[in-house]
């Protein structure tokens, strides 16, 4: 049996999406119940499909000592860490700790494979790659974290979890680790991924792509929407911030079923949510709202939103947010996670946008348009491919004094 | 800071010239190695899912099954880590082929095997196993930091963790940036504490700012190492080979780890 684990405070985070740059333009979509998503524009082939892209990235640059990192992928993680304050946070925990008692654990699903892809798309006469894309470590999958590690001059551990739409969940759970084993003071944890050929024609291949803004939840839903983002938070033992949002538990494991279908009756999912209530020491009835995964993909949702009917009361409330953002894959952990935090410090369970006619499969719990209400315990599902499960857990500062 | 202590249970090794962990140690005293099968056989899959898993699967569950077998521990029940610096290279080098020109024939399957968790996939549903998994990168530095990550789950969760670090082979043009010459993969099997089946305890300690010293390899291992960067696990797995010594790992880009193996009792 899991002993709950000491809470740790999120002392900063941030995100930026197709709904825009950081936290305020977050909280003015979901509360206007606007969506991010748009018709495809991306893609150098044609597809028809819909995407959750973030504005003006083609023309955000790196600061000219990190050009060595320059792709979409890293223009996106430099962006993202220049909203919120969320640099001088580092910097000031940098100061506080030492850079190399702050680790770094960032998720991602296929980092700067837009770069390679590029780098094929312009190969030389010799079939080599092009001079300016002769730079090795934007082609392998710690791209971003190296990148990340070189930005914020940060030397502890650094480490990249891929996997898959899970990565930037379970990165809560390794900085949790090391910092209850004592081996760093602080943690950088989040997560970025943009969007490229390989994810938009391979969902596509999948025939998982809805032709359509994504449905999460809808009885006609009939696949997902692709989207962009970044996001980054800083743990740190709650004295150091007494009055920011907590990491109560997270909960990892694994269907043992596919590699792209989930177990059909959630039996990963459901192992890690488990694990997540008891880590956090809660009760089911004490969760006020759950960040679904909710991909509108046709098995996700059935699955998900039996998991839910089953597991809670009516009164904790239940929506995904992939019909304002698009599945974002490897930085949806991250992404949601910040969502569950604004529902925390505003009050705010966000609609399930884009569910028109419930799937009968979901119970009460659902909540299909805003609602205002105290959020003070609130979850956030993450599920990846290879049947890779992972449940967050936060709360307000007060609930757990 | 105290270091971190974890018990090595198992050991797998495979490359184009070693089939396990005993041909690793027949190397080290010098006796010619007897080659290794073209592929790594991988016997842990069922028939048809070895036919159809891509390489970078293949290396992983052979290793990852050869030090599960000697730690006589239970499949189903470990917690997983899966480190690789590349992934699968072969269907990298596929998908970005056919993106650049056919983007619409990108084949479904093998976009589901090129992620990175793949390895971690195919081995738990080989092996029913529903505890977490993880599948993690750092660069030239995959393995130590894959060790240090595994290390940590054992001790945080009291519990024994597989860890396996593979690389394949580079492939096409993605070959020329990120000079895999050949494939190597290994696997730990370590736990929180000792027991009759225990090969050594590992001491663990961080050291910040020290890369460049890196342990260099037994000679006799330089150009295996070189090859792949799954490879820099060799000085430790030399160790263990061995049977007790101290080396040096990359667990960052900017961050040292020294490694103490020490014999149990």
């Amino acid at each position: 049996m899991l002993q709950p684990i000491t809470p740790l405070a999120i002392s900063a985070f941030t995100a930026t999406s197709a709904l825009g740059r950081g936290l305020d333009a977050h909280r003015h979509a979901l509360q206007e119940a606007r969506s991010g998503l748009r018709a495809n524009d991306f893609s150098h082939a044609a597809l028809a499909c819909w995407v959750g892209r973030v504005d003006g990235l083609e023309e955000a640059t790196l600061p000219v000592a990190l050009a060595a990192w320059e792709c979409r992928n890293n223009r996106l993680a430099w962006l993202g860490l220049n909203q919120d304050g969320f640099l001088a946070a580092v910097h000031a925990a940098r100061g506080r700790y030492g850079a190399a008692r702050v680790a770094l654990l960032l998720g991602t699903s296929t980092a700067s494979i837009g770069a390679t892809e590029e780098a094929y798309r312009r190969l030389d006469a010799d079939g080599g790659f092009p001079d300016d894309m002769l730079r090795p470590p934007i082609h392998a999958p710690h791209s971003l974290a190296g990148f990340v590690a070189d930005a914020l001059q940060l030397e502890g551990p650094c480490l990249t979890v891929s996997t898959a739409c899970s990565s930037s969940a379970k990165v809560f759970a390794s900085a949790e680790r090391m910092i209850r084993l004592g081996l760093v003071d602080a943690a950088v944890v989040g997560g970025v991924d943009t969007l490229c050929e390989s994810v938009l024609f391979g969902f596509n291949a999948l025939e998982l792509v809805s032709r359509a803004p994504c449905r999460p939840f809808d009885r006609t839903r009939d696949g997902i929407s692709i989207g962009e983002a970044a996001g980054f938070a800083l743990l740190e033992r709650v004295d150091a911030a007494p009055g920011a949002p907590r990491l109560l538990g997270y909960g990892e494991a694994s269907d043992a079923h596919h590699m792209s279908t989930p177990h059909p009756e959630g039996l990963g999912a459901e192992l890690a949510l488990r694990d997540a209530l008891a880590r956090a020491g809660l009760q089911p009835a004490e969760v006020d709202y759950v960040n679904l995964h909710g991909t509108a993909s046709l098995k996700n949702d059935e699955v998900e939103a039996a998991l839910i009917a089953r597991g809670f009361p009516p009164s904790t409330r239940a929506s995904s947010t992939k019909g304002f953002t698009g599945h974002t894959l490897g930085a949806a952990g991250i992404l949601e996670a910040v969502i569950a935090l604004l529902a925390i410090g505003h009050g705010l369970v966000p609609g399930n946008l884009g569910g028109r006619e419930p799937d009968p499969a979901c119970g009460r719990q659902f909540a299909w348009r805003n609602e205002a209400r105290a959020v003070d315990v609130a979850l956030s599902n993450s599920f990846g491919f290879g049947g890779n499960n992972a449940c967050l857990a936060f709360a307000r500062a007060g609930r757990c004094a | 800071m105290s270091g971190l202590q974890v018990c090595v249970q198992g050991i797998g090794v495979w490359s184009p010239q070693l089939a396990d962990f005993a041909a690793l140690r027949n190397a080290l005293q010098g006796q010619p190695a007897a080659p290794a099968a073209a592929h790594p056989p991988a016997v842990r899959l069922p028939a048809n899912e070895r036919r159809r898993a891509p390489q970078s699967v293949l290396l992983a569950i052979e290793v990852a099954d050869q030090a599960v077998a000697m730690s006589g521990l239970d499949a189903s029940a470990l917690a997983c880590v899966f480190a690789s610096s590349h992934g699968d290279q072969p269907i990298m080098d596929y998908m970005c082929a056919v993106l650049a020109g056919a983007p619409a024939e990108l084949s479904p399957t093998r976009f589901h095997n090129s992620v990175h968790n793949a390895p971690a996939g195919y081995w738990t549903i080989a092996t029913g196993c529903h505890a977490p998994s993880n599948a993690v990168c750092a660069q030239r530095a995959s393995f130590g930091a894959g060790l240090l990550e595994a290390a940590c789950l054992a001790l945080a969760d009291a519990r024994p963790v597989l860890l396996v670090c593979s690389d394949t082979a580079g492939s096409g043009p993605l070959a020329e940036v990120t000079g895999c010459s050949a494939p190597f993969a290994c696997a730990l099997v370590l736990a929180p504490q000792p027991d009759a089946c225990t090969l050594g305890r590992l001491d663990l300690h961080l050291c910040p700012g020290s890369i460049l010293d890196a342990s260099p390899a037994p000679p006799v291992l330089a150009d295996w190492v070189a090859s792949s960067p799954s490879a820099t696990a060799l000085p430790l797995l030399a160790l263990l080979a061995q049977g007790a010594g101290r080396c040096r790992l990359m667990a960052a880009g900017s961050l040292g780890m020294d490694v103490h193996l020490e014999e149990c009792a």
